[in-house]
């Protein structure tokens, strides 16, 4: 039997599997804000000098780091509701794991960004007069977010395809939408054909638009 | 008159190595103190402990009446006296991401709190005065390195310091561009400027400086007026060092 590639069936499952966009787009995004600000506040903690801020900081990263994000999402969805005495919503849980584990991994491109910039940028603004957090948020700051915007892009990269594996907690994210379509109508290689090429738009128009930021924010140094 | 920089026994270590050993120094209102040394004699960590850029261990430091302590000073006695004292570096540590007009706005409109338009003003008159006022709107990466030094000096001048630290401020510096930021800093000297200056160009102390101080080994070994220092130094170290900075 020879295997033909059914154009129809692959159409036809657009519409369906599109109803898992909004949602893949929003663990992706909704994950990655609250993992930017986890992966400042942490990557910030993570470079002070004190040992008593620098230490949660560690143990942060290297627990998200260090674990699947897998096993991270089963053990929030499964495990935490016998922790709090109540079911949590999927698509919390979903948004949760990558705020979590993306905020790992950026509060070390922070910490690399920060220490990137050279001691002499805060010793002048010090130098000026300028108080501690006024040097780092004006002078600093700009210059070592320059420098994160590739590995951030990166980051939200893997972040939006992990989101993929949540549809083991039921998540009608892309992949869960071609699981249940394929269900009905088991056409699995055109489908998940399908599913594909939409992860590959969606990161690409990332990809193009980070180049783009990167191109305007280089311009200036 | 007080003096604005005052040091007494003022010791300082990096670890185990002693950095400065016992330096007694003052400077007076006015006056134009140039520091020559040998590379890691100590000259540099001499000056960048007047603002408090690094600690010292032990003696007393008291700048523009504000005194500095060891091991550390209070946030609001360091902001103090980085208010009143600007410093120009060796490597220029312009700010990359801001326009030259910007990063002489900066420290008025964040430290002093004056307004934009007003910033803006005083830093064009400053550029004019290093002699680059049409460069204000590029980014520093676009000037020469003598063009950034002019800057860096503006920047520390637009907060009307009232005594400017210069930390080998020509080293890094291709020496077609030395003269015109000498030029600047003797403009600076003439106006009445109160200066603390680290440098190797022998030429510029023996005509500007009011006090030449020699550093060995984290000492001062020899001080006096220039051509005292230059033409007829006492200690056996300073003439090994003089005839071997003066003799190319």
């Amino acid at each position: 039997m020879e295997f033909q590639f059914d154009w129809q069936a692959a159409i036809d499952s657009i519409p369906y599997l599109l109803k898992g966009v909004p949602y893949t787009l929003l663990i992706s995004f909704g994950g990655l804000a609250i993992g930017f600000a986890l992966g400042i506040f942490f990557g910030l903690l993570s470079i002070n000098k004190k040992w008593f801020l620098r230490w949660p900081a560690t143990i942060y990263i290297e627990i998200f780091r260090g674990t699947p994000i897998l096993v991270q999402v089963l053990f929030i969805f499964y495990g935490l509701p016998d922790l709090i005495g109540g079911p949590i919503d999927p698509l919390a849980a979903g948004i949760a794991a990558i705020a979590l584990n993306s905020g790992a991994y950026i509060s070390e491109v922070v910490r690399g960004g920060v220490q990137s910039i050279d001691k002499g940028q805060s010793e002048a603004g010090l130098s000026l007069g300028l108080s501690r957090p006024q040097t780092f948020w004006s002078i600093v700051w700009p210059q070592a977010f320059r420098r994160m915007i590739p590995p951030l892009g990166n980051q939200a990269i893997v972040s939006i395809k992990d989101t993929s594996l949540f549809s083991v907690i039921g998540v009608g994210e892309l992949v869960r939408q071609g699981q249940v379509y394929i269900a009905n109508t088991f056409t699995a290689f055109e489908v998940y054909f399908v599913v594909a090429i939409m992860y590959l738009c969606i990161t690409l128009s990332l990809s193009l638009l980070l180049r783009f930021a990167e191109r305007r924010g280089l311009a200036s140094t | 008159m007080t003096d604005i920089v005052s040091m007494q026994r003022l010791n300082k270590y990096f670890g185990d190595l002693h950095v400065l050993k016992d330096i007694d120094l003052t400077v007076k209102p006015g006056e134009v103190v140039v520091i020559i040394g040998a590379s890691g004699s100590g000259k540099s960590t001499l000056i960048r402990c007047v603002n408090g850029l690094e600690e010292y261990e032990s003696g007393a430091l008291t700048v523009d009446s504000e005194k500095l302590a060891p091991k550390g000073s209070s946030q609001k006695a360091l902001a103090t006296i980085r208010k009143e004292v600007g410093m120009v570096f060796q490597q220029f540590n312009l700010f990359p991401h801001l326009t030259v007009q910007k990063n002489i706005m900066l420290a008025p409109m964040k430290v002093k709190e004056v307004d934009k338009s007003a910033a803006a003003k005083t830093a064009m008159r400053l550029l004019d005065r290093v002699g680059i006022g049409s460069q204000a709107d590029k980014y520093p990466s676009q000037l020469s390195g003598g063009q950034q030094q002019r800057v860096a000096i503006a920047r520390a001048l637009a907060m009307e310091p009232r005594l400017m630290l210069f930390d080998e401020p020509t080293s890094a510096l291709d020496p077609e561009m030395i003269g015109e930021v000498l030029d600047v800093m003797r403009g600076l000297a003439k106006e009445g400027m109160t200066m603390m200056v680290v440098t190797h160009e022998m030429g510029f102390a023996r005509e500007v400086a009011d006090r030449v101080i020699y550093i060995h080994e984290g000492q001062i070994v020899e001080e006096g007026k220039p051509e005292d220092v230059f033409d007829n130094p006492q200690n056996e170290r300073t003439q090994s060092f003089l005839s071997r900075v003066l003799k190319h």
